[in-house]
């Protein structure tokens, strides 16, 4: 086979997507409502529960079909928690995700969401099955859930993915490099013919000019086989790149969320605003002169009450040490949302409905 | 004045099953209260240039030749206790994961004020109290409480203040920052480029800050030296860098940094990955990832030129853009 055929049962076009698609073009390809995810952390000598981490705490987004989302975020904010408990990796406790119109756990079991959702891990040789060959890893889940030709799958879309079958499927990950390993990792998702790819920090870990070049192949694969993201990453400028809509977490919370040209031209929550100063300004002539934000984000395991960034925000009022803001949409842009007390009239805060000032 | 640091020709060899030719023919120098930034990716030398500097590496496994000099002082031929005094009292280093680097059976005062009495043969309450003036000067907060907390106890951001108040505790001359960031959330991240900023102006020490992040290193230093496959290919202050990036490499770089990027433009990504080193470059190791490429690259080691003073370039294409200056 060359490098560039691809075999006719992964093409997504003869793959009759149309038959996998059920609700819709209109219908989001998935819909999150108030999930929520604590983790008990245990201590003393009988192993009681001392505390829980509010690691997810009342969550609710859409992802339209074929829309790129980007979650961004410092560490502990629930990111990557969000991730796999959208992948079924671990169990949630309470709220809905609803693939397609079909809720999980209800009208559609784990196994059949496993074959339309596939990660991407930050760590590319943690997530390699060291004793399996990369032809063996990646045709791994198709051979599980009873796919035709798991091989055959495999070897070209390592050739789709810019690694010569013939030279890497039976190399072992530890003789790859990072950038190599993360390709392989992308390849092993899309042997499934997925319809989301979740990508947790996929590119984070890789030097820049390596990024670069799993960046555009993210981009044609997308187009190509009419793919979902998620994109996880910390770097503002990656996920403004390739996301359609962002979405800023904060201690388990979502804090905004909107369009990327939205977003980038007005941040409407504070934190958003933090986190958009301190990205390096690129200008010599014009450095940082005052960090954005004092401190580190609070500990997850006891949130402040109220609205979670009230410690460490500058507009802070009474009413936002007691009353946790709503997320809604602004006025005048209703697909930008953001939860905070001054853009709701009504909340209470002295500046509420004027907006974040300057 | 002496310079503050007078590298000259380094070529660095790690041998074993096989040889890595980390540094090749590297030549660095540094004025008194000068911040450099060593930028380039994984592989690229940098960190190994100042384990080098303070002869960190093994002396088994590595080939060392040509020469090192911090303020007069030759670096490679320090051994035994005149090393001792020279790490930490002279140079010292600030690493990336400040968990690993903190030793977690001893308070953080502790740490820092064993340092102090070591170099400066001070008492321990001395020592003490110059721990506690350091905790305030790095701007931790209650930072008579901090003296006494085990690194555990310390968010990450914390912990890296603590780690430069470490590094700074016997005011060295020259201070080398080994990604000291990277592990850090991006509004901590600003917090302790301007807190590092801020100290080198304050102590008037020379800073080498090792960094991927083209951002990070136009936020902290006055100067840039790029490293490609352990030489340096590109050096200048950081707005001739930023502004006229003159050898391919540094300008793909640049343009990885999606700062600003067109959203869903292609990417001009470099095509490729860094050569493993195993033998010796004796043509330009970028040859094969440059879109500029010629036969020339690949016949011999690219010349040097320098359009101004300390600035330089390793590409053949550089030298058209000096005859038209």
């Amino acid at each position: 086979m060359s490098a560039t055929d691809l075999s006719p049962a992964i093409k997504p076009k003869t793959a009759a997507p149309e038959s996998r698609d059920k609700g819709g073009p209109a219908q989001p390809l998935v819909i999150v409502r108030d999930l929520q995810k604590h983790f008990p952390v245990r201590g003393g000598i009988l192993g009681r529960t001392q505390a829980m981490v509010q690691a997810v705490d009342g969550v609710s987004f859409e992802v339209k079909k074929g829309e790129t989302l980007g979650i961004v975020g410092e560490s502990g904010c629930g990111k990557s928690t969000t991730a796999r408990l959208l992948i079924g990796l671990i169990e949630k406790d309470k709220g809905e995700i609803i693939f397609d119109g079909q809720g999980l756990g209800e009208r559609l079991s784990l196994k059949d969401l496993r074959k339309d959702v596939q990660m991407v891990f930050q760590d590319s040789y943690a997530s390699l099955n060291p004793r399996l060959t990369i032809e063996d890893s990646v045709a791994f889940g198709a051979k599980v859930q009873g796919l035709d030709d798991p091989n055959g799958r495999a070897r070209s879309l390592m050739a789709r993915v810019g690694l010569d079958p013939d030279r890497f499927a039976h190399r072992y990950p530890h003789e790859l490099s990072g950038g190599q390993r993360q390709r392989v990792n992308i390849a092993r998702a899309l042997a499934m013919s997925p319809r989301l790819v979740v990508l947790d920090e996929a590119v984070s870990a890789l030097d820049k000019s390596v990024e670069a070049q799993v960046l555009n192949l993210l981009s044609d694969l997308r187009k190509e086989f009419g793919l979902t993201y998620i994109f996880i990453s910390h770097d503002l400028n990656v996920v403004r790149y390739i996301s359609d809509r962002i979405l800023v977490m904060y201690l388990g919370e979502v804090v905004e969320v909107a369009p990327v040209d939205s977003i980038w031209r007005e941040q409407a929550h504070p934190y958003t605003r933090s986190l958009f100063s301190a990205m390096p300004s690129m200008d010599p002539d014009n450095r940082t002169q005052e960090p954005p934000l004092a401190g580190d984000p609070p500990n997850p395991i006891d949130p402040p009450k109220g609205c979670r960034f009230h410690t460490r925000c500058r507009f802070a009022s009474e009413v936002c040490k007691t009353k946790v803001p709503k997320l809604m949409g602004l006025s005048g842009n209703a697909d930008h949302l953001a939860a905070c007390h001054l853009h709701d009239a009504t909340s209470g805060h002295p500046k509420a409905g004027q907006g974040v000032p300057q | 004045m002496t310079k503050l640091l007078d590298i000259q020709n380094l070529t660095l060899r790690f041998k074993g099953k096989r040889t890595v030719h980390a540094i090749n023919d590297v030549s660095l120098s540094m004025e008194q209260g000068e911040t450099l930034a060593l930028l380039g990716e994984s592989g690229s030398g940098k960190s190994v240039t100042l384990k080098a500097l303070l002869g960190l590496l093994p002396p088994k496994r590595t080939e060392i030749e040509g020469k090192i000099e911090v303020n007069g002082t030759d670096v490679l031929s320090l051994s035994g206790k005149k090393l001792q005094k020279f790490r930490g009292g002279e140079v010292s280093m600030v690493f990336q994961e400040p968990a690993l680097a903190l030793d977690p059976v001893y308070t953080v005062g502790h740490q820092i004020a064993e340092s102090v009495m070591r170099h400066k043969g001070v008492s321990k309450a001395d020592a003490m109290s110059t721990a506690l003036d350091m905790l305030d000067r790095v701007r931790i907060p209650s930072a008579n409480r901090r003296l006494h907390n085990y690194p555990h106890e310390l968010s990450g951001g914390m912990r890296q203040r603590v780690m430069i108040a470490l590094a700074l505790a016997c005011r060295p001359r020259l201070l080398l920052a080994d990604e000291p960031t990277t592990a850090l959330d991006a509004t901590v991240q600003i917090q302790i480029l301007l807190l590092l900023r801020e100290l080198q102006k304050e102590f008037g020490m020379g800073v080498i800050f090792v960094t991927h992040d083209i951002g990070v290193a136009v936020e902290i230093s006055e100067r840039v030296a790029v490293m490609y496959a352990g030489q340096i290919v590109e050096e200048g202050t950081t707005s001739e860098i930023i502004k006229s990036a003159q050898h391919p490499y540094t300008q793909g770089l640049l343009a990885a940094n999606l700062h600003d990027v067109e959203r869903g433009a292609r990417l001009n990504a470099i095509p490729g990955a860094p050569p493993s080193l195993e033998t010796k470059p004796d043509s330009c190791s970028f040859a094969p990832r440059c879109p500029h490429v010629t036969a020339e690259c690949r016949a011999a080691l690219p010349p040097v030129f320098s359009p101004a003073p300390r600035r330089r370039v390793a590409c053949v294409k550089a030298a058209p853009a000096v005859a038209a200056e």
